[in-house]
Protein backbone atom coordinates (compact mmCIF):
# COMPACT_ATOMS: atom_id res chain seq x y z
CA UNK A 1 0.00 0.00 0.00
CA UNK A 2 1.23 3.32 -0.67
CA UNK A 3 0.02 4.96 2.13
CA UNK A 4 1.58 2.02 4.39
CA UNK A 5 5.01 2.78 2.66
CA UNK A 6 4.55 6.69 3.20
CA UNK A 7 3.59 6.07 6.59
CA UNK A 8 6.76 3.96 7.31
CA UNK A 9 9.03 7.07 5.60
CA UNK A 10 7.13 9.38 7.44
CA UNK A 11 8.16 7.55 10.73
CA UNK A 12 12.01 6.43 9.62
CA UNK A 13 12.06 10.26 9.37
CA UNK A 14 10.63 11.45 13.01
CA UNK A 15 12.75 8.74 14.31
CA UNK A 16 15.87 10.84 12.90
CA UNK A 17 14.75 13.70 14.05
CA UNK A 18 14.19 12.36 17.28
CA UNK A 19 17.60 10.68 17.61
CA UNK A 20 19.14 14.03 16.44
CA UNK A 21 17.21 16.64 18.97
CA UNK A 22 18.53 13.81 21.33
CA UNK A 23 22.14 14.41 20.03
CA UNK A 24 21.84 18.24 19.70
CA UNK A 25 20.79 18.57 23.32
CA UNK A 26 23.90 16.85 24.24
CA UNK A 27 26.21 18.84 21.53
CA UNK A 28 24.40 21.83 22.65
CA UNK A 29 25.53 21.67 26.71
CA UNK A 30 28.24 24.28 27.98
CA UNK A 31 31.44 23.12 29.33
CA UNK A 32 33.08 25.24 31.58
CA UNK A 33 36.94 25.78 30.38
CA UNK A 34 38.28 24.79 33.37
CA UNK A 35 35.96 21.48 33.73
CA UNK A 36 37.35 21.01 29.89
CA UNK A 37 40.95 21.90 30.82
CA UNK A 38 40.95 19.33 33.67
CA UNK A 39 39.10 16.96 31.43
CA UNK A 40 41.89 16.59 28.80
CA UNK A 41 44.67 16.78 31.04
CA UNK A 42 43.18 14.03 32.75
CA UNK A 43 42.84 11.96 29.46
CA UNK A 44 46.11 12.79 28.41
CA UNK A 45 47.28 11.57 32.12
CA UNK A 46 45.34 7.83 31.48
CA UNK A 47 46.92 8.30 27.96
CA UNK A 48 50.61 8.24 28.68
CA UNK A 49 49.68 6.42 31.75
CA UNK A 50 48.63 3.11 29.65
CA UNK A 51 51.88 3.39 27.23
CA UNK A 52 53.57 3.06 30.72
CA UNK A 53 51.92 0.65 32.01
CA UNK A 54 51.09 -1.37 29.13
CA UNK A 55 54.42 -0.74 27.07
CA UNK A 56 53.22 -0.90 23.54
CA UNK A 57 55.41 -0.21 20.77
CA UNK A 58 55.14 3.78 20.14
CA UNK A 59 53.96 2.22 15.81
CA UNK A 60 50.93 0.66 17.56
CA UNK A 61 50.21 3.55 20.50
CA UNK A 62 52.80 6.67 20.62
CA UNK A 63 52.54 8.31 24.01
CA UNK A 64 51.03 12.23 24.27
CA UNK A 65 55.00 13.37 24.37
CA UNK A 66 56.16 11.71 21.38
CA UNK A 67 52.84 13.21 19.93
CA UNK A 68 54.00 16.55 20.87
CA UNK A 69 57.07 16.01 19.53
CA UNK A 70 55.79 15.06 16.08
CA UNK A 71 53.60 18.29 15.95
CA UNK A 72 56.33 20.56 16.84
CA UNK A 73 58.60 18.69 14.02
CA UNK A 74 55.89 19.05 11.51
CA UNK A 75 53.97 21.99 12.66
CA UNK A 76 54.42 23.53 9.16
CA UNK A 77 53.06 20.29 7.22
CA UNK A 78 50.24 19.94 9.56
CA UNK A 79 49.26 23.52 9.15
CA UNK A 80 49.55 23.28 5.29
CA UNK A 81 46.75 20.58 5.57
CA UNK A 82 44.89 21.98 8.08
CA UNK A 83 44.41 24.91 5.78
CA UNK A 84 42.55 22.65 3.28
CA UNK A 85 40.54 20.89 5.63
CA UNK A 86 39.62 24.27 7.31
CA UNK A 87 38.45 25.84 3.97
CA UNK A 88 36.68 22.34 3.10
CA UNK A 89 34.87 22.10 6.22
CA UNK A 90 34.10 25.98 6.65
CA UNK A 91 32.83 26.50 2.88
CA UNK A 92 30.85 23.60 3.27
CA UNK A 93 29.08 24.73 6.08
CA UNK A 94 28.37 27.54 4.73
CA UNK A 95 26.34 25.84 1.82
CA UNK A 96 25.07 23.11 3.75
CA UNK A 97 23.75 25.43 6.34
CA UNK A 98 22.39 27.65 3.35
CA UNK A 99 20.84 24.73 1.26
CA UNK A 100 19.16 22.95 4.75
CA UNK A 101 17.57 26.89 5.55
CA UNK A 102 16.27 27.17 2.23
CA UNK A 103 14.71 23.70 2.01
CA UNK A 104 13.27 23.74 5.27
CA UNK A 105 11.69 27.35 4.08
CA UNK A 106 10.33 25.70 0.26
CA UNK A 107 8.72 22.42 3.31
CA UNK A 108 7.12 25.34 5.18
CA UNK A 109 5.30 27.43 2.77
CA UNK A 110 4.89 24.69 -0.08
CA UNK A 111 2.45 21.74 0.25
CA UNK A 112 4.04 20.84 -3.19
CA UNK A 113 7.23 20.85 -1.92
CA UNK A 114 6.22 18.49 1.67
CA UNK A 115 5.07 16.31 -0.56
CA UNK A 116 7.58 15.63 -3.33
CA UNK A 117 10.71 17.24 -1.75
CA UNK A 118 9.79 15.05 2.09
CA UNK A 119 10.20 11.89 0.87
CA UNK A 120 13.54 12.77 -1.25
CA UNK A 121 15.33 13.88 2.14
CA UNK A 122 14.40 10.54 3.96
CA UNK A 123 15.77 8.46 0.86
CA UNK A 124 18.47 10.76 0.83
CA UNK A 125 19.21 9.79 4.59
CA UNK A 126 18.64 6.07 4.43
CA UNK A 127 21.47 5.75 2.18
CA UNK A 128 24.42 6.10 4.19
CA UNK A 129 26.18 9.62 3.65
CA UNK A 130 29.92 7.63 3.84
CA UNK A 131 28.84 5.55 1.54
CA UNK A 132 28.74 8.29 -1.06
CA UNK A 133 32.09 9.44 -0.77
CA UNK A 134 33.76 7.43 -3.64
CA UNK A 135 30.98 8.31 -5.84
CA UNK A 136 31.74 11.94 -5.05
CA UNK A 137 35.06 11.70 -5.68
CA UNK A 138 34.56 10.13 -8.70
CA UNK A 139 32.17 12.79 -9.93
CA UNK A 140 33.81 15.72 -8.77
CA UNK A 141 37.02 14.36 -8.53
CA UNK A 142 40.46 14.49 -5.96
CA UNK A 143 40.35 18.21 -5.26
CA UNK A 144 38.41 20.23 -2.87
CA UNK A 145 34.83 20.02 -4.54
CA UNK A 146 34.22 16.17 -3.69
CA UNK A 147 35.33 16.91 0.42
CA UNK A 148 32.47 20.05 -0.02
CA UNK A 149 29.98 18.19 -1.31
CA UNK A 150 30.62 15.70 1.56
CA UNK A 151 30.59 17.97 4.17
CA UNK A 152 27.66 19.43 2.91
CA UNK A 153 25.41 16.83 2.62
CA UNK A 154 26.50 15.28 5.89
CA UNK A 155 25.18 18.51 7.53
CA UNK A 156 22.72 19.15 5.23
CA UNK A 157 19.81 16.82 6.84
CA UNK A 158 20.03 17.73 11.06
CA UNK A 159 20.28 21.96 9.13
CA UNK A 160 16.69 21.58 7.79
CA UNK A 161 14.98 19.21 10.46
CA UNK A 162 15.98 21.41 12.96
CA UNK A 163 15.02 24.62 11.15
CA UNK A 164 12.03 22.59 9.56
CA UNK A 165 10.80 21.81 12.96
CA UNK A 166 11.08 25.49 14.61
CA UNK A 167 9.43 26.96 11.56
CA UNK A 168 6.62 24.19 12.16
CA UNK A 169 6.54 24.93 16.02
CA UNK A 170 5.61 28.45 15.86
CA UNK A 171 3.24 29.56 18.97
CA UNK A 172 -0.64 29.32 17.46
CA UNK A 173 -1.24 32.02 19.37
CA UNK A 174 1.39 34.33 17.29
CA UNK A 175 0.01 33.07 14.11
CA UNK A 176 -3.57 33.66 15.08
CA UNK A 177 -2.80 36.89 16.13
CA UNK A 178 -1.23 37.57 12.66
CA UNK A 179 -3.82 36.34 11.11
CA UNK A 180 -6.56 38.66 12.76
CA UNK A 181 -4.41 41.38 11.30
CA UNK A 182 -3.89 40.48 7.77
CA UNK A 183 -0.42 39.79 7.84
CA UNK A 184 1.04 38.56 4.50
CA UNK A 185 1.80 35.05 4.36
CA UNK A 186 5.69 36.31 3.94
CA UNK A 187 6.03 38.82 6.52
CA UNK A 188 4.14 36.20 8.76
CA UNK A 189 6.86 34.40 7.98
CA UNK A 190 9.91 36.29 7.90
CA UNK A 191 8.88 38.18 10.92
CA UNK A 192 7.27 35.54 13.03
CA UNK A 193 8.26 32.30 12.10
CA UNK A 194 11.74 32.59 11.29
CA UNK A 195 12.71 34.37 14.43
CA UNK A 196 10.77 31.84 16.71
CA UNK A 197 12.67 28.98 15.14
CA UNK A 198 16.32 30.25 15.25
CA UNK A 199 16.80 28.64 18.64
CA UNK A 200 16.05 25.37 16.59
CA UNK A 201 17.83 26.20 13.51
CA UNK A 202 20.97 27.25 16.20
CA UNK A 203 20.21 23.55 17.65
CA UNK A 204 21.05 22.50 14.14
CA UNK A 205 23.95 24.47 13.49
CA UNK A 206 25.84 23.14 17.07
CA UNK A 207 25.03 19.45 15.45
CA UNK A 208 27.10 20.46 11.94
CA UNK A 209 29.56 21.64 13.80
CA UNK A 210 30.47 18.60 14.83
CA UNK A 211 29.84 16.53 12.24
CA UNK A 212 31.20 18.77 9.21
CA UNK A 213 35.13 17.77 10.24
CA UNK A 214 34.03 14.16 9.99
CA UNK A 215 32.51 14.85 6.04
CA UNK A 216 35.29 16.60 5.03
CA UNK A 217 37.46 13.79 6.38
CA UNK A 218 35.87 10.95 5.21
CA UNK A 219 36.25 12.75 1.72
CA UNK A 220 39.74 12.94 2.30
CA UNK A 221 39.98 9.53 3.24
CA UNK A 222 38.05 8.09 -0.18
CA UNK A 223 40.58 10.22 -2.22
CA UNK A 224 43.12 13.53 -2.16
CA UNK A 225 45.94 14.77 -2.20
CA UNK A 226 45.44 17.64 0.63
CA UNK A 227 44.05 17.73 3.99
CA UNK A 228 44.29 16.46 7.26
CA UNK A 229 42.39 12.96 6.70
CA UNK A 230 44.97 12.17 3.40
CA UNK A 231 47.96 13.99 5.99
CA UNK A 232 46.58 10.72 8.33
CA UNK A 233 46.74 7.96 5.78
CA UNK A 234 49.85 8.39 4.38
CA UNK A 235 51.42 9.25 7.72
CA UNK A 236 49.72 5.62 8.60
CA UNK A 237 51.20 4.33 5.21
CA UNK A 238 54.74 5.19 6.82
CA UNK A 239 53.89 4.32 10.74
CA UNK A 240 54.20 7.35 11.61
CA UNK A 241 51.83 7.23 14.39
CA UNK A 242 52.81 10.00 16.04
CA UNK A 243 52.87 12.57 13.09
CA UNK A 244 48.52 10.34 12.46
CA UNK A 245 48.11 11.49 16.21
CA UNK A 246 49.04 14.96 15.76
CA UNK A 247 47.37 15.41 12.75
CA UNK A 248 44.34 13.98 14.17
CA UNK A 249 44.92 16.45 17.44
CA UNK A 250 44.84 18.96 14.96
CA UNK A 251 41.48 18.10 13.15
CA UNK A 252 40.12 17.91 17.10
CA UNK A 253 41.67 21.69 18.21
CA UNK A 254 39.58 22.49 15.09
CA UNK A 255 36.31 21.17 15.53
CA UNK A 256 36.22 22.28 19.18
CA UNK A 257 37.69 25.59 17.80
CA UNK A 258 34.19 25.87 15.26
CA UNK A 259 32.27 23.95 17.90
CA UNK A 260 32.91 26.92 20.27
CA UNK A 261 32.38 29.18 17.54
CA UNK A 262 28.94 27.87 16.46
CA UNK A 263 27.71 27.78 20.09
CA UNK A 264 28.53 31.41 21.06
CA UNK A 265 27.17 32.24 18.05
CA UNK A 266 24.12 30.11 18.39
CA UNK A 267 23.88 31.32 22.20
CA UNK A 268 23.50 34.69 21.04
CA UNK A 269 20.54 33.79 18.64
CA UNK A 270 18.78 32.15 21.37
CA UNK A 271 18.90 35.24 23.34
CA UNK A 272 17.99 37.61 21.23
CA UNK A 273 14.81 35.07 19.98
CA UNK A 274 14.03 34.69 24.02
CA UNK A 275 14.18 38.76 24.41
CA UNK A 276 17.49 38.30 27.25
CA UNK A 277 20.55 39.93 27.18
CA UNK A 278 23.05 37.61 26.52
CA UNK A 279 25.37 36.87 29.19
CA UNK A 280 27.96 34.26 28.35
CA UNK B 1 -6.13 60.89 14.98
CA UNK B 2 -7.80 57.52 13.82
CA UNK B 3 -10.92 58.26 11.71
CA UNK B 4 -14.45 57.28 13.60
CA UNK B 5 -16.11 53.88 12.47
CA UNK B 6 -19.64 53.92 11.45
CA UNK B 7 -21.77 51.47 14.08
CA UNK B 8 -22.83 48.29 13.27
CA UNK B 9 -23.89 45.01 14.82
CA UNK B 10 -22.72 41.82 14.27
CA UNK B 11 -25.07 38.86 13.87
CA UNK B 12 -23.49 34.83 14.02
CA UNK B 13 -26.27 32.50 12.77
CA UNK B 14 -25.36 28.63 12.49
CA UNK B 15 -24.89 25.54 14.04
CA UNK B 16 -21.74 24.50 14.50
CA UNK B 17 -19.73 20.69 15.01
CA UNK B 18 -16.76 18.92 16.16
CA UNK B 19 -16.80 16.18 13.85
CA UNK B 20 -20.26 14.18 14.07
CA UNK B 21 -20.82 16.50 17.84
CA UNK B 22 -22.98 19.19 17.75
CA UNK B 23 -21.99 22.24 20.14
CA UNK B 24 -24.18 24.26 18.90
CA UNK B 25 -27.22 24.46 17.02
CA UNK B 26 -29.39 27.21 15.42
CA UNK B 27 -27.38 29.65 17.27
CA UNK B 28 -28.39 33.48 16.77
CA UNK B 29 -25.75 35.52 18.47
CA UNK B 30 -25.76 39.26 18.36
CA UNK B 31 -22.94 41.77 19.30
CA UNK B 32 -24.54 45.08 19.62
CA UNK B 33 -22.61 47.89 18.22
CA UNK B 34 -20.63 50.12 20.40
CA UNK B 35 -21.58 47.52 23.80
CA UNK B 36 -19.42 45.32 25.71
CA UNK B 37 -21.28 41.63 25.22
CA UNK B 38 -19.67 38.62 27.53
CA UNK B 39 -19.67 35.29 26.96
CA UNK B 40 -19.46 33.32 30.31
CA UNK B 41 -19.12 29.37 30.60
CA UNK B 42 -17.33 26.44 32.01
CA UNK B 43 -14.26 25.18 30.39
CA UNK B 44 -15.03 23.62 27.41
CA UNK B 45 -18.46 25.05 26.82
CA UNK B 46 -17.47 26.64 23.60
CA UNK B 47 -17.44 30.46 24.56
CA UNK B 48 -13.23 30.55 22.78
CA UNK B 49 -15.07 28.89 20.10
CA UNK B 50 -17.21 31.26 19.29
CA UNK B 51 -15.00 33.86 19.32
CA UNK B 52 -12.63 32.61 17.16
CA UNK B 53 -15.56 32.03 14.27
CA UNK B 54 -16.03 35.71 14.96
CA UNK B 55 -12.32 36.34 14.68
CA UNK B 56 -11.86 34.06 11.54
CA UNK B 57 -9.78 32.01 13.09
CA UNK B 58 -9.07 28.18 12.54
CA UNK B 59 -11.93 26.25 14.88
CA UNK B 60 -10.98 22.57 14.14
CA UNK B 61 -14.52 21.79 13.68
CA UNK B 62 -17.56 23.17 11.22
CA UNK B 63 -19.75 25.90 11.29
CA UNK B 64 -22.89 26.31 9.14
CA UNK B 65 -24.30 29.33 9.20
CA UNK B 66 -23.25 32.88 8.40
CA UNK B 67 -21.75 36.16 10.31
CA UNK B 68 -23.55 39.31 8.82
CA UNK B 69 -22.98 42.85 10.08
CA UNK B 70 -25.54 45.83 10.14
CA UNK B 71 -23.97 47.52 7.40
CA UNK B 72 -23.69 44.59 4.96
CA UNK B 73 -20.02 44.75 4.83
CA UNK B 74 -17.91 41.82 5.62
CA UNK B 75 -16.14 41.47 8.94
CA UNK B 76 -12.85 40.50 7.90
CA UNK B 77 -10.23 42.89 8.88
CA UNK B 78 -12.56 44.60 11.21
CA UNK B 79 -11.57 42.74 14.30
CA UNK B 80 -8.66 43.07 16.66
CA UNK B 81 -7.83 39.97 18.93
CA UNK B 82 -6.44 40.25 21.83
CA UNK B 83 -5.81 36.71 23.95
CA UNK B 84 -5.25 35.47 27.16
CA UNK B 85 -1.32 35.64 27.01
CA UNK B 86 0.04 38.67 25.83
CA UNK B 87 1.65 37.47 22.42
CA UNK B 88 4.37 40.01 22.42
CA UNK B 89 7.27 38.49 20.31
CA UNK B 90 10.08 38.44 22.92
CA UNK B 91 12.73 39.12 20.53
CA UNK B 92 10.92 42.78 19.61
CA UNK B 93 10.71 46.21 21.73
CA UNK B 94 7.71 47.19 22.94
CA UNK B 95 7.12 49.68 20.59
CA UNK B 96 7.85 47.25 17.70
CA UNK B 97 5.77 44.74 18.91
CA UNK B 98 3.10 47.60 19.93
CA UNK B 99 3.12 48.22 15.91
CA UNK B 100 3.41 44.58 14.95
CA UNK B 101 0.32 44.73 12.32
CA UNK B 102 1.47 47.94 10.19
CA UNK B 103 4.47 45.95 10.10
CA UNK B 104 2.87 42.18 9.04
CA UNK B 105 0.66 44.87 6.33
CA UNK B 106 3.50 46.74 5.07
CA UNK B 107 1.53 49.38 6.08
CA UNK B 108 2.76 53.11 6.68
CA UNK B 109 2.85 54.03 10.90
CA UNK B 110 1.52 57.37 12.07
CA UNK B 111 4.36 57.49 14.84
CA UNK B 112 2.37 59.86 16.45
CA UNK B 113 -0.23 58.10 17.15
CA UNK B 114 1.86 55.26 18.11
CA UNK B 115 3.63 57.41 20.81
CA UNK B 116 0.76 58.71 22.05
CA UNK B 117 -1.29 54.85 22.89
CA UNK B 118 2.02 54.19 24.18
CA UNK B 119 1.72 57.10 27.09
CA UNK B 120 -2.34 56.30 27.47
CA UNK B 121 -1.00 52.63 28.63
CA UNK B 122 2.21 54.20 30.50
CA UNK B 123 4.67 52.47 29.35
CA UNK B 124 6.42 55.59 27.70
CA UNK B 125 9.46 54.72 29.76
CA UNK B 126 9.52 51.10 28.71
CA UNK B 127 9.34 51.36 25.08
CA UNK B 128 12.59 50.11 24.15
CA UNK B 129 12.14 47.60 26.35
CA UNK B 130 11.73 43.87 25.74
CA UNK B 131 8.55 42.00 26.68
CA UNK B 132 10.60 40.12 29.52
CA UNK B 133 11.91 43.14 30.84
CA UNK B 134 7.99 43.78 32.12
CA UNK B 135 5.89 42.50 34.61
CA UNK B 136 2.81 40.90 33.46
CA UNK B 137 0.34 43.64 33.54
CA UNK B 138 2.79 45.99 31.52
CA UNK B 139 2.68 43.08 28.99
CA UNK B 140 -0.80 43.30 28.95
CA UNK B 141 -1.13 46.67 28.31
CA UNK B 142 1.59 46.38 25.82
CA UNK B 143 -1.04 43.93 24.04
CA UNK B 144 -3.78 46.73 24.65
CA UNK B 145 -1.93 49.27 22.96
CA UNK B 146 -0.77 46.99 19.87
CA UNK B 147 -4.88 45.93 19.78
CA UNK B 148 -5.95 49.67 20.01
CA UNK B 149 -3.69 50.56 17.54
CA UNK B 150 -5.23 48.34 15.06
CA UNK B 151 -8.54 50.68 15.05
CA UNK B 152 -10.62 48.21 14.47
CA UNK B 153 -14.46 48.93 15.35
CA UNK B 154 -14.83 45.44 16.48
CA UNK B 155 -12.42 44.23 19.17
CA UNK B 156 -12.43 40.06 20.59
CA UNK B 157 -10.86 39.67 24.36
CA UNK B 158 -10.48 36.22 24.92
CA UNK B 159 -9.63 35.90 28.54
CA UNK B 160 -7.12 38.82 28.72
CA UNK B 161 -6.78 39.56 32.20
CA UNK B 162 -7.24 35.73 33.58
CA UNK B 163 -3.46 35.67 34.39
CA UNK B 164 -3.09 38.55 36.21
CA UNK B 165 -3.26 39.18 39.71
CA UNK B 166 -6.70 40.70 41.52
CA UNK B 167 -5.12 44.24 41.68
CA UNK B 168 -3.76 44.38 37.98
CA UNK B 169 -6.71 42.77 36.73
CA UNK B 170 -8.74 45.44 38.29
CA UNK B 171 -7.12 48.06 37.13
CA UNK B 172 -6.77 46.72 33.47
CA UNK B 173 -10.20 46.10 33.05
CA UNK B 174 -11.01 49.81 33.97
CA UNK B 175 -8.09 50.88 31.61
CA UNK B 176 -9.30 48.51 28.51
CA UNK B 177 -12.78 49.94 29.39
CA UNK B 178 -11.88 53.57 29.54
CA UNK B 179 -9.68 52.90 26.08
CA UNK B 180 -12.25 50.96 24.06
CA UNK B 181 -14.71 53.39 24.30
CA UNK B 182 -17.01 53.21 21.63
CA UNK B 183 -15.85 50.16 20.11
CA UNK B 184 -17.77 46.32 19.85
CA UNK B 185 -16.87 44.22 21.83
CA UNK B 186 -17.26 40.64 22.78
CA UNK B 187 -15.39 39.79 26.21
CA UNK B 188 -14.91 35.69 26.81
CA UNK B 189 -14.34 35.54 30.52
CA UNK B 190 -14.47 32.35 33.34
CA UNK B 191 -14.84 35.54 35.89
CA UNK B 192 -18.26 36.67 36.85
CA UNK B 193 -17.02 39.78 38.75
CA UNK B 194 -15.59 40.72 35.36
CA UNK B 195 -18.68 39.65 33.17
CA UNK B 196 -20.98 41.56 35.70
CA UNK B 197 -18.22 44.71 35.85
CA UNK B 198 -18.38 45.65 32.20
CA UNK B 199 -20.78 43.55 30.38
CA UNK B 200 -23.63 45.52 28.34
CA UNK B 201 -25.16 42.15 27.68
CA UNK B 202 -23.95 38.82 29.62
CA UNK B 203 -24.23 35.38 28.25
CA UNK B 204 -24.29 32.29 29.91
CA UNK B 205 -22.36 29.65 27.04
CA UNK B 206 -24.60 26.39 27.65
CA UNK B 207 -25.43 22.56 26.61
CA UNK B 208 -28.56 24.56 25.61
CA UNK B 209 -27.30 27.46 23.72
CA UNK B 210 -26.73 30.82 24.82
CA UNK B 211 -28.67 32.26 27.76
CA UNK B 212 -28.92 35.65 28.80
CA UNK B 213 -28.81 36.50 32.14
CA UNK B 214 -29.57 39.91 33.51
CA UNK B 215 -27.15 43.08 34.27
CA UNK B 216 -27.40 45.40 37.00
CA UNK B 217 -29.11 48.79 35.92
CA UNK B 218 -26.18 50.98 36.25
CA UNK B 219 -23.72 51.66 33.12
CA UNK B 220 -20.28 49.84 33.34
CA UNK B 221 -17.48 50.28 34.03
CA UNK B 222 -19.58 49.40 37.47
CA UNK B 223 -18.30 49.74 40.78
CA UNK B 224 -17.02 46.47 42.61
CA UNK B 225 -18.61 47.76 45.60
CA UNK B 226 -21.76 48.43 44.80
CA UNK B 227 -24.46 46.25 46.21
CA UNK B 228 -26.52 45.33 42.99
CA UNK B 229 -23.15 44.39 41.13
CA UNK B 230 -22.27 42.03 44.16
CA UNK B 231 -26.00 40.74 43.88
CA UNK B 232 -25.86 39.71 39.97
CA UNK B 233 -21.79 38.30 40.33
CA UNK B 234 -23.23 36.00 43.35
CA UNK B 235 -26.66 35.05 41.11
CA UNK B 236 -24.30 34.20 38.32
CA UNK B 237 -21.72 32.27 40.05
CA UNK B 238 -24.60 30.24 41.47
CA UNK B 239 -26.03 29.55 38.10
CA UNK B 240 -22.85 28.43 36.71
CA UNK B 241 -22.64 25.85 39.75
CA UNK B 242 -25.86 24.60 38.77
CA UNK B 243 -26.04 24.58 35.35
CA UNK B 244 -24.93 21.81 32.59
Amino acid sequence: MFWQGKRRCYLLYEHQAEHMTDFSTISSERTKPLDFFVSVLGLLVLWQGIVWITGVPKYILPGPVLVFHAFVDNVGLIAEHSLVTITEVLVGLLLGTSFGVVTALCLTVSALARRFLMPIMVISQIVPVFALAPMLTLWLGYGIASKIAMTLLIIYFPVTSSFYDGLKSTPPGYLDLARTMNAGRYRTLFQIQMPAALPSLASGLRLAAVYAPIGAVIGEWVGASNGLGYLMLLANGRVKIDLMFAALIALCVFTILLRALIGYLSDRADSWAAGRDYTG
Amino acid sequence: MSKPHSPFDVHLRGSFRFDQQILFQSLDFSLSSGEWTCLIGVSGAGKSTLLRLLAGLETGGSFDGAITTSDQSALSGRVAYMAQSDLLLPWRSVSDNIALGHRLRGQALDEDRLKDLINRVGLSEHEHKKPAALSGGMRQRAALARTLLEDTPVVLLDEPFSALDARTRSSMQELSFELLQGKTVLLVTHDPSEAVRLGSRLYEVTDQGLQEHQIPASQPIRNIDDPDVLARQAALLLALRTSS
